[in-house]
């Protein structure tokens, strides 16, 4: 996994509630057995009409947004399936970082383990950012996750909370396997419990 | 005296394996349920890593998304890349040891119900699976939630978890259900009460007297949408009913070990007095049967009610309002009742149980589909299917005019050839009415298996209780 340490990047506004993981990869995507190359069929039903051709208006074929590093959203972003292929889509075309006044939480926990950054932020301030991101291009959001803080393109800061232990792994790129396999030895010792008590199992 | 506990306190407690200052857990998985769609880049990790599968006995495979639900589908799956998945599954499961259910097995089926079809779901344990609705197996007492492919990896690798633990939320249904009213209709109405965000950060635990009354069919659909109420799980407490399900199924505990699994068993029920950080009470007597209108599984009206306006709604739900709307076809003040429909799905891990293929058997006896409705049947296994054979339920439904297929997901998401064409209508048993879940441009409106038998004998949205 990528490390997370700092971004500015343009973002792009997507003031749509309950945005699902239908909608930021359809079901024909996820016949691939690979994590990459999602990018292009991010947002594919709302992206492209059925004959593949861009529909212009949609904010990621904007020239300003093409490439977006920040997507600012409503309320309940990545609501539905448990399908990781919607970070790896977002990552895929370029997106570190979504902004949003809540998440769902699988896809919230799927963003962390593909270095992408989900901040959640009271509505008052999305609404700020969201302004922010409809200036276009120049307009440039920084986000410090060491610092836990976001800056919009006029200089105002926000802060957000983060899990620590998941700031950790964002920061350093750490794999969760990898640091649960030094506790073997707990779980070892769990499984001889489990056992003992409840054999069934 | 230990503080009161809620069944998710105890359940969570059971599982810890480690905690750390900050309230990272590691919780140990008692079972973990593996499909095609969802696992490929999760094995090709472990392969990777050179890791292998921890506890390949607790862990069980079925291919259920992609597989076709024509009854010549063993002549082998025409789509490429789906019939690759499912080879892939195949070849997985051969290569680290898991039991497998395959397309050709009766047993085969749609995740979330051959799980507890084959006991392998029991009171107690922690269930996870690469699939939302795995809060399904919550129905039995069980603490069951979807994970996403680097997390199937990880519990693949380790049998365990990271996790904080979530709030509690208690739902509580009391009373008795009016006529026409089923489980569907209970979790539907809880989801248009606290919206698809209502749950976020909580398990949900569905408490009170009409949800003890529910069959444990019925306990797991209402379990199965906790998902779309936005919450991690759904739980309900075992009991005798519970019990008595599980009871000699294949993987259920036997002899001295049984009696054991029942006495702790006994003991997962929420403490006098523990605390909710959440409470939503509702009254049975005031559910009525249901339908959604819009592209959120919030979107829930009474089935007497009209089309809602976007300026019926506040903050960014009118956009979202204007726009599902707009992607229905629908328009503001027209009757749900009017809604005339092309097509009905009844199946999917919410509906595709016997006790639901009874329900529309019920329903349409001595009734016709209408002509020119689409009608089809996916029964969630090749055991419902086999069941609803042996009890003459099938030839029903057959000879009323319903496409009788084979077991999997199907049309509930569509990733297999059963797809709404674009504006197609369909009144569904499934969960979600997201744009283009069933099909591009394909029109969902969500409703029980009763509402379901209701619309497709009339040719649009119905109310069941004007056909009982
Ligand atoms: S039936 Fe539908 S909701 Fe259930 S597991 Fe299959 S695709 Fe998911």
């Amino acid at each position: 996994m990528d490390k997370f340490t700092n971004l500015t990047g343009v973002a792009a506004p997507m003031p749509l509630v309950n945005v699902d993981t239908d909608m930021i990869i359809p079901k024909q995507f996820l016949k691939t057995i690979k994590r990459s190359g999602l990018g292009a069929n991010l947002f594919d039903e709302m992206r492209y009409d059925r004959e593949g051709n861009e529909i212009a208006d949609f904010v990621l074929n904007q020239p300003a947004y093409r490439s977006a590093e920040i997507l600012v959203a409503g309320d309940n972003f990545g609501c539905g399936s448990s399908r990781e292929h919607a970070p790896w889509a977002l990552l895929d075309f370029g997106i570190r970082c979504v902004i949003a006044p809540s998440f769902a939480d699988i896809f919230f926990n799927n963003c962390f383990k593909n270095g992408i950054l989900p901040i959640a932020l009271p509505q008052e301030q999305v609404d700020i950012l969201m302004k922010d991101a409809e200036k276009g291009a120049n307009a440039r959001i920084s986000v410090d996750l060491e610092a836990q803080t976001i800056t919009s393109s006029d200089g105002q800061v926000f802060t957000f909370d983060i899990d620590p232990f998941k700031k950790h792994c964002l920061l350093n790129g750490l794999d969760d396997i990898g640091l649960t396999m030094e506790r073997v030895d707990d779980i070892g010792a769990f499984e001889a419990r489990q056992t003992a008590a409840r054999p069934w199992l | 005296m230990t503080a009161p506990k809620t069944l998710y306190d105890k359940i969570w407690d059971a599982h810890l394996v480690h905690e750390a200052e900050d309230g990272t857990c590691l919780l140990y998985i008692d079972r973990h349920l593996v499909h095609e769609v969802t696992s490929p880049q999760a094995f090709e990790g472990l392969r990777m890593a050179g890791r292998s599968v921890r506890a390949p006995e607790k862990t069980i495979a079925v291919p259920d998304h992609n597989v076709p639900t024509d009854p010549d589908r063993l002549s082998g799956i025409k789509d490429e890349q789906s019939r690759i998945q499912v080879e892939l599954l195949r070849t997985n499961a051969h290569d680290f040891g898991i039991e497998l259910y395959d397309v050709d097995d009766v047993r085969q089926g749609i995740v979330h119900i051959i799980g507890p079809e084959q006991g392998w779901t029991q009171p107690g344990m922690t269930i996870v699976c690469g699939d939302s609705h795995t809060a399904t197996h919550g129905a039995f007492g069980a603490l069951a939630h979807g994970i996403g492919t680097s997390e199937v990896e990880h519990v693949l690798a380790t049998q365990t978890l990271i996790q904080k633990k979530s709030k509690n939320m208690l739902v509580k249904v009391e009373g008795e259900l009016p006529p026409g009213v089923t489980a569907k209709d209970i979790t539907m109405t809880v989801i248009g009460r606290t919206g698809t965000a209502g749950g976020t950060g909580h398990v949900i635990e569905y408490a009170g007297s009409a949800i003890r009354a529910l069959s444990m069919e019925g306990r797991m659909t209402v379990c199965n949408m906790a998902i779309e109420g936005g919450a991690r799980a759904g739980l309900i407490a075992p009991d005798e009913k519970t019990f008595e399900y599980v009871k000699g199924r294949p993987h259920a505990p036997k002899g001295g070990e049984w009696e054991m699994a029942l006495e702790y068993w006994k003991t997962l029920h929420s403490d006098e007095g523990a605390h909710y950080d959440k409470v939503i009470e509702i009254d049975a007597a005031d559910i009525a049967p249901v339908v959604t209108w819009g592209t959120s599984p919030e979107d829930v009206l009474p089935i007497t009610a009209t089309v809602p306006a976007p300026e019926d709604f506040t903050g960014g739900k009118v956009e979202a309002a204007r726009r599902s709307l707009d992607y229905m076809g629908l328009t503001p003040g027209q009757k749900l009742s009017d809604i005339e429909i092309d097509t009905v799905f009844i199946g999917s891990c919410t509906n595709g149980r016997i006790e639901d293929l009874r329900e529309v058997a019920r329903i349409v006896e001595g009734r016709k589909v209408k002509d020119g409705i689409r009608a089809m049947i996916v029964p969630g296994s090749g055991l419902v299917r086999l069941q609803a054979e042996q009890e003459g339920i099938a030839q029903k439904l057959i000879d009323a005019g319903f496409d009788w297929r084979m077991a999997g997901c199907s049309m509930c998401l569509g990733m297999n050839p059963d797809q709404l064409a674009p504006g197609e209508r369909c009144a569904s048993t499934s969960n979600r009415n997201f744009e283009g879940r069933q099909g591009y441009k394909g029109r969902t409106h969500l409703v029980s298996p009763a509402m379901a038998a209701a619309a497709a004998v009339t040719g649009r949205l119905t109310d069941v209780r004007d056909l009982m």
